[in-house]
């Protein structure tokens, strides 16, 4: 007879996934992410202050958090209205439309940032008609959010599409019944149903954004004070050499977007709570 | 007549779901639309709150065509199988639903909202759930709820679509009591769908019993049970014991046996089926009797909800044949049967239909 101290689960191979789970993610993540801290912590706490607060720096991190944001913002509806189109009605290329939805992931983002510019520049397709208002698009803020809108576009999108999927028909139909409008069921019973879904969707777009780089380099024209976003400027200091100056500008952006994306974590946490069961 | 439903035909595909449905329901009463799954009853019932849309024919509430209303203008109160409650509102939220999507004109105050949703809250005696959500609540108490919603618009008709389906026997059946009790104080015209036959026979006022997208018979639960007017009726609302056989001069004639039968109206030689319920059948232990037909005993259960004795003989063809017979405890045990019995079986009563070929018999064995 023999007994083990340690309860029995009833799935089997907790140690053995558990283990390889903590070796991968130490290999991929921990160790990356350790040495740039690492690095950063060789900085004196007055070197770190002087790189991470330089005026430039500084309108780095408003653009791109803000950038991020209405990008992801705007992933958020119109995400959301595009997982509602494919879901709930039919028409014809639907598949190939709905394929195309992840398109974003595979183009290199590069090939996406010299499209862009392309279409939006004074001269281009669509940068003509804007340049009769006298608006600018390429080598301006609302660039950079165009661009990255486009490569956060997948995210909303396919993690609204299964959960409307799911939706019970029944929900919609008893908001009918009781009298509410068609507009009035979508706001206060979808919606909220969808809600936390939507919140994921938003972080993961708000939060690739955040890592944008390729895309936005095309578009955004670089200028610094003006459209240069904070992932240019950390590869501008390696590529000087500056290697505890990028160091220490990536470790802001790491605690900066760590912290946001726990405040949406938070959020959706609490949404989705009233939804269990 | 609340609703009148008119010539109503539906089809899912090639599936024929309503075949010409009319249908007049009374007002103030509580109907059942009773039948097997697939008879239709739920389709109907959607196409009476305007979830579904009929290919042709009408529907009308107090003499009002509704046919081209959407479901929210009906005025309907719909309750679904599954309550279809609002998971992020509270259980006020929930009942105040139906109020406060009101556009503004019609929207009554805060207060009134209020009250009326405390009111109803007490009605379905959960007062005390109105901050909790749904899911913590328990089935019954979540279907009470969903009622509570549909009454919170007071709706010309209300319309229940299985509502004790998800629920487990004991609340299922306390729940029936309480639906009926609730009837009997607010009277208004409630339609309600169910398969069981015996709730159907102890909430309603009505019952329609529908099979294959047609009505088989409508009537007081009494009336369908006493007096079935087709096989399909009488095998669907209770056990039934079924004797094939041919109608010949003053008796029925299975097989090798034959069961006295009076009957001025049948032909002689015409074949027939003919029904008795379990509590309808005595036992004879003379195996030589002429009359009465034979079987064997298979099971005697004489303690419990339901003592019987369970039979087994032949049908006209030769083909087993399961008998069961609802006797008192007492009786059971002075009959002193042992498994394996050689017995007859005589009804006491028997409900025969001449048997064409288009005939229906719901569980065409005993249930």
């Amino acid at each position: 007879m023999f007994s083990t101290a340690q309860a029995k689960s009833v799935i089997p191979g907790f140690n053995i996934t558990m283990g390889f789970s903590l070796l991968y993610l130490t290999f991929i993540f921990l160790i990356p992410v350790g040495g740039l801290l690492l690095y950063t912590s060789l900085m004196s706490w007055d070197e770190f202050w002087r790189a991470v607060s330089h005026p430039q720096v500084v309108a780095s991190y408003k653009l791109s958090f803000t950038a991020s944001f209405i990008g992801a913002s705007i992933n958020l509806v119109f995400g959301f209205l595009a997982a509602w189109v494919l879901v709930r009605y039919q028409f014809p290329f639907k598949r190939i439309i709905d394929a195309l939805i992840d398109l974003p992931f595979a183009l290199p983002t590069a090939v996406a940032g010299i499209a862009l510019v392309t279409l939006y520049a004074s001269t281009g397709w669509v940068g003509q008609y804007f340049e009769l208002f006298d608006i600018r698009i390429a080598y301006t803020q609302i660039g950079v959010v165009i661009a990255l809108t486009y490569i956060g576009l997948p995210f909303v999108v396919r993690t609204v599409q299964p959960v409307l999927e799911d939706f019970e028909a029944e929900l919609e139909e008893a908001s009918a019944a009781l009298g509410a409008s068609r507009l009035t069921t979508v706001i206060k019973v979808i919606l909220p149903a969808l809600l936390p879904a939507l919140l994921t969707g938003f972080a993961l777009a708000f939060a690739r954004a955040l890592g944008e780089y390729g895309s936005v380099v095309f578009i955004s024209g670089n200028l610094p004070y003006a459209t240069e976003i904070t992932p240019l400027l950390i590869v501008a200091k390696a590529e000087q050499y500056d290697y505890n100056g990028a160091a220490a500008i990536g470790t802001v952006m790491l605690v900066a977007a760590f912290v946001l994306l726990l405040v949406i974590n938070f959020l959706q946490w609490w949404s989705s709570r009233r939804f269990s069961h | 007549m609340s609703i009148r439903v008119e010539n109503i035909n539906k089809k899912f595909g090639d599936f024929v779901a309503l075949d010409n449905i009319s249908l007049e329901l009374p007002e103030g009463q509580l109907t059942a639309l009773l039948g097997p799954s697939g008879s239709g009853k739920t389709t109907l019932l959607r196409i009476i709150a305007g979830l579904e849309q009929p290919d042709s024919g009408s529907i009308a509430f107090y003499g009002k065509d509704q046919t081209d209303q959407h479901v929210s203008e009906r005025g309907v109160g719909f309750v679904f199988q599954h309550y279809a409650l609002f998971k992020h509102m509270t259980v006020y939220e929930n009942v105040a639903y139906g109020l406060t999507v009101k556009p503004r004109k019609e929207r009554p105050s805060k207060a009134e909202i209020h009250k009326k949703v405390m009111s109803l809250l007490e009605l379905v005696q959960l007062d005390w759930t109105a901050n909790r959500y749904p899911n913590q609540l328990s089935g019954g108490q979540r279907q009470r709820i969903a009622l509570a919603r549909a009454l919170a618009v007071e709706p010309k008709v209300l319309l229940l679509d299985e509502p004790f389906g998800a629920l487990d026997a004991k609340v299922r059946a306390e729940l029936r009591r309480w639906l009926r009790k609730l009837h009997d104080e607010i009277h208004v015209t409630s339609v309600f769908v169910t398969h069981d036959q015996e709730e159907a026979l102890e909430v309603s006022d009505r019952i329609v019993v529908m099979n294959q997208g047609r009505i088989e018979q409508e009537g007081t639960p009494d009336e369908v049970y006493e007096q079935p007017a087709t096989p399909f009726v009488y095998g669907f609302l209770g056990s039934v014991n079924l004797f094939h056989g041919r109608f010949e001069q003053h008796q029925i004639v299975v097989g090798a046996d034959a069961i006295e039968h009076r009957d001025e109206a049948l032909i002689h030689g015409t074949d027939v089926f003919a029904f008795a319920r379990p509590n309808e059948l005595e036992i004879i232990t003379d195996v030589d009797a002429t009359n009465g037909i034979l079987a064997t005993v298979t099971q005697v259960l004489a303690y419990g909800p339901q003592p019987r004795v369970e039979l087994e003989g032949v049908n006209e063809i030769g083909q087993p044949q399961h008998f069961q017979v609802a006797l008192p405890p007492e009786s059971i045990k002075g009959l002193a049967l042992q498994i394996g019995q050689r017995v007859r079986l005589v009804p006491s009563r028997l409900k025969v239909f001449e048997r064409d070929s288009s005939a229906v018999v719901a569980g065409d064995k005993t249930t």
